[in-house]
């Protein structure tokens, strides 16, 4: 019933906090200095005033501030994304294009990284200040400081120049023409090295919290009295402290992937990876502000989503949490 | 200093392969005619990823890339900037420059099997070329009437004479769409314009946005065997550094306009399986210009800016700063423009001392740290190249006194500021100048852009009525020799003036892999079609 009521009220939130998050973004955006009948005049290297007015009719710039505003308003209220210009597509065809990339790139590594990540930090924490402990916490520090770009490109040297075992970018070898099984090979093949750059940051990140949080909980009472009964070392790990230790990695786990779209800009550059990331930071470049806006309305929808979910599962994962 | 030297050592020892990468002197190989063979896919790197395939609308060089492949034009341009025969086979213009005849190839079809005809190029003329083309207005406004006699010929009859139209007839500049599908539609947003239908070598197959653009080939080609590739792949990739690989892998075998940063190029061209090549950019001509705004309390006096020219040194902007890639610019028209280029243009060595005098004779004299005024400096945001050469006039002018503050921005940001509200004191830029000056140089210049907020048109606020007059009487005059001397009169004037600094005559490059032949032999062939390439033995598949 709580659940119920909880769902009810977060929904509400949400509709209010999206509605806010789409105004403040309007004006936002059209502070930004120039237009999108500039950026295109500027590309092609020459204009006439009357190519710039064509372009700005075109896009509906000719129109006041304020109208522009309520025919957005009139947009968001109807779930209409409206239209790029600049691409001469609907702004929701343009996300559903790009969003099985998006979806590819960000699952595999959030998974890679958690796993993976998790799995360090359990292993780390069992052998605390061994060294065991120390190779693979320098090793969490090492990704953690590395810029993303740079690791991605030195994989490109290495695994793809160097070695000749992953492909250098995009997201199939379109020239071969698989099919099927053959084209799901290929994919995963060019998944290999984004997934990798992306996920390798944020599995220091879970490692390290891992460890700590770890650390932190076989310091408490339960702990040694599962040891004072004789629970066997690996049982307290797995079963007492584990699972105490997971609250942390959950929140992580929301922030990520709020903040994954963002992250994923550099990787989705570097391997030329289809992804909304560079879709949006391109948008911006562009001035193609409807298309911008409607990536990150729809951002905005899955943030406060996802934060709702991960409200859920803290109850689920530590009873004496309570919804208010 | 030290540095420098050590590059130049650099270079010296390996000017051999570049020499060689580069095209310079061909060697005796590489003359003897080889015959060409069919087949393979050719793997293309496009950037950034164009906005629409028709090139109606849309000057970008990204949409030419791919479009030239798509749609023919009525000629090409050889290295030399003549036009060569393409869907035109022949070509008159009346000893009084009014009237133009163009007789048209026969037997071509529109990739949906519709027949090419004189009414396609009418109605292009008509609808396009004279009305939402970003920058050929101009040139076809004296076109009063088009008449098609047959099918074959087009006649343009004029009511004065506009003798650059002959240097913009190829597909970027005379774009031709099929009126069958365009006629009574709007054609910005007519939805062929995302499944383009031309006349080319290549018919458009599919665009997955963000990712590329596949084209194949027309077997109902007019060229017969032609084209030999089977199939020409754009793939969009955005990052500089995962370009590079993808051509030293072999993945992507064709790039151009500068794919991969300067400190690249020099391995990548000492590399068996690449070739470096600088050819294919003449139509184009780019040049690299420094704009004062002539509104700036200093920049209004014009010793000011005499001082500016003398304390820059080019030929360091050319060979450190451009990696070589570019060539000391005297005049705004490039000396490409054999014709139209002025060599007797007043110049301004690189001489600090003069410029310092210059500088003190127009009042500007140093205060107690060393400072005459400071300014800030605008450069063009397309990459680190334009940002180093902000650098170094900071460097350059520092030394004679004058303290300036780099800013940076985006494209949008750019042009805003420059050309919109004019709220800068120096600027950087670059543009084409294509073969006759009146397309690309004298928008720089004509004072009646002023006020229209347009890019890329005139950034200094530069206003002489003699230079205005200069302009507007070589648009109309039909006797080719008159308007060579009415441009050299034209070059004197503004370089004297100087509100506008040449800098470089810039050399983009392209890198395409060895074994792809045929690939550079068009002056305006990264505007054009890749249908003369192919494939010495089959594509390295990795």
């Amino acid at each position: 019933m709580l659940t119920a009521r909880y769902l009810r009220r977060g929904l509400a939130q949400l509709a209010f906090v999206v509605f806010g998050i789409a105004v403040v973004n309007f004006f936002l955006l059209h502070l930004a200095p120039g237009d999108a009948a500039q950026v295109m005049a500027g590309e092609a290297g020459s204009a006439t005033p009357e190519y710039m007015a064509a372009l700005r009719k075109q896009f509906g710039l000719d129109q006041p501030l304020y109208i522009q505003f309520f025919q957005y308003l009139k947009n968001v209220l109807t779930f209409n994304l409206g239209y790029s210009f600049r691409q001469g597509l609907p702004v929701s065809e343009l996300l559903l294009q790009r969003l099985p990339a998006t979806l590819l790139l960000m699952v595999t590594s959030i998974l890679f990284a958690v796993s993976v990540g998790s799995t360090l930090g359990f292993i780390a924490a069992r052998h605390a200040g061994k060294a065991v402990d120390t190779a693979i916490s320098t090793l969490a520090l090492l990704f953690y400081a590395t810029p993303v770009f740079w690791i991605g490109i030195m994989f490109i040297v290495v695994f793809s120049v160097g070695l000749d075992w992953l492909p250098v970018g995009g997201m199939a070898s379109i020239e071969k023409g698989y099919t099927g099984f053959d084209h799901v090979r290929d994919v995963a093949h060019h998944l290999v090295l984004p997934a990798a750059t992306l996920g390798l940051f944020y599995l220091a990140i879970y490692t390290r919290l891992m460890r700590a949080s770890m650390l932190e909980v076989y310091g408490q009472d339960f702990v040694r009295t599962a040891r004072a009964k004789g629970v066997r070392p690996r049982r307290i790990a797995a079963r007492h402290v584990l699972r105490n230790a997971l609250l942390p990695i959950v929140t992580t786990l929301g922030v990520q992937m709020a903040s994954v779209l963002g992250g994923a800009i550099l990787v989705e550059t570097v391997f030329s990876w289809p992804g909304l990331g560079r879709l949006a930071f391109e948008a911006l470049f562009q001035r193609d502000l409807n298309l911008l806006l409607g990536i990150l309305f729809c951002s905005s929808i899955v943030v406060v989503l996802v934060n709702l979910a991960v409200d859920l599962l803290y109850t689920v994962l530590d009873p004496r949490i309570e919804l208010a | 200093m030290a540095a420098f030297t050590r590059r130049l050592f650099l270079a010296a020892g390996s000017s051999l392969a570049l020499a060689a990468a580069l095209g310079l002197p061909a060697s005796a190989a590489e003359t003897v005619a080889e015959t060409p063979k069919r087949g393979g896919t050719l793997t293309a790197i496009l950037q950034p990823e164009p906005v629409t395939l028709t090139p109606a609308n849309n000057t970008a060089q990204p949409t030419q890339f791919v479009a030239a492949n798509i749609f023919d034009g009525l000629v090409t341009y050889d290295f030399d900037l003549k036009p060569q025969p393409s869907l035109a086979t022949a070509w008159e213009v009346a000893p009084d420059g009014l009237t133009f005849t163009f007789h048209l190839r026969k037997g071509v079809k529109w990739h949906d099997g519709a027949p090419f005809t004189a009414a396609d190029v009418k109605w292009s003329l008509e609808n396009v070329w004279k009305t939402i083309h970003p920058r050929n207005k101009a040139l076809f406004e004296n076109v009063t009437s088009v008449d098609t006699p047959d099918d074959q010929t087009v006649i343009l009859h004029l009511s004065k004479p506009s003798l650059p139209i002959l240097a913009v007839i190829n597909g970027v500049g005379a774009p031709i769409l099929p009126k069958h599908l365009y006629d009574g539609t709007d054609i910005l947003n007519n939805p062929v314009n995302n499944k383009p239908v031309g006349t080319g070598a290549f018919v458009f197959k599919e665009w997955k946005k963000g990712e590329y653009i596949l084209l194949e080939r027309n077997a109902d080609y007019w060229d017969e065997g032609k084209p030999y590739l089977d199939r020409i792949l754009f793939r969009v990739i955005p990052d500089a550094a995962a370009r590079a690989a993808a051509l030293e892998k072999g993945e992507a075998q064709y790039a151009t306009f500068n794919p991969v940063p300067f400190r690249d190029v020099e391995r990548l061209a000492a590399l068996p399986n690449l070739k470096v090549d600088t050819r294919g950019y003449e139509w184009l001509s780019p040049l690299l210009y420094l704009d004062f705004n002539v509104d700036n309390p200093y920049f209004k006096d014009v010793r000011v800016r005499h001082a500016v020219a003398h304390a820059l040194d080019r030929e360091a902007i050319a060979k450190v700063v451009w990696f070589g890639f570019g060539k000391p610019a005297i005049s705004p028209v490039p000396s490409t423009l054999r014709t139209f280029h002025d060599a007797n243009v007043p110049r301004y060595p690189f001489d600090p001392k003069k410029a310092e005098e210059l500088l003190d004779a127009a009042g500007f004299k140093r205060g107690a740290d060393g400072v005459r005024f400071s300014i800030t400096h605008d450069f063009l945001p397309y990459g680190d190249d334009y940002k180093r050469t902000g650098e170094y006039i900071k460097q350059a002018l520092k030394r004679v006194g004058i303290e300036v503050n780099i800013r940076s921005q985006d494209t949008a940001a750019f042009i805003k500021r420059v050309y919109a509200d004019r709220d800068f004191d120096l600027s950087s830029s670059y543009n084409g100048a294509f073969p006759d000056p009146q397309i690309g140089v004298v928008r720089a210049f004509w004072s009646g852009w002023l006020g229209t907020k347009t890019p890329w048109t005139n950034g200094s606020g530069y206003r002489n009525p003699q230079v205005d007059a200069l302009i507007q009487s070589a648009a109309i005059e039909g006797d080719q020799n008159k308007r060579v001397e009415i441009f050299k009169r034209f070059q004197e004037t503004v370089v004297g003036d100087l509100p506008t600094l040449p800098l470089l005559e810039l050399r983009f490059f392209t890198i395409h892999a060895a074994n792809l032949k045929g690939i550079v032999i068009q002056g305006d062939q990264t505007y054009g079609s890749v249908k003369n390439a192919w494939f010495d033995d089959a594509p390295k598949q990795n």
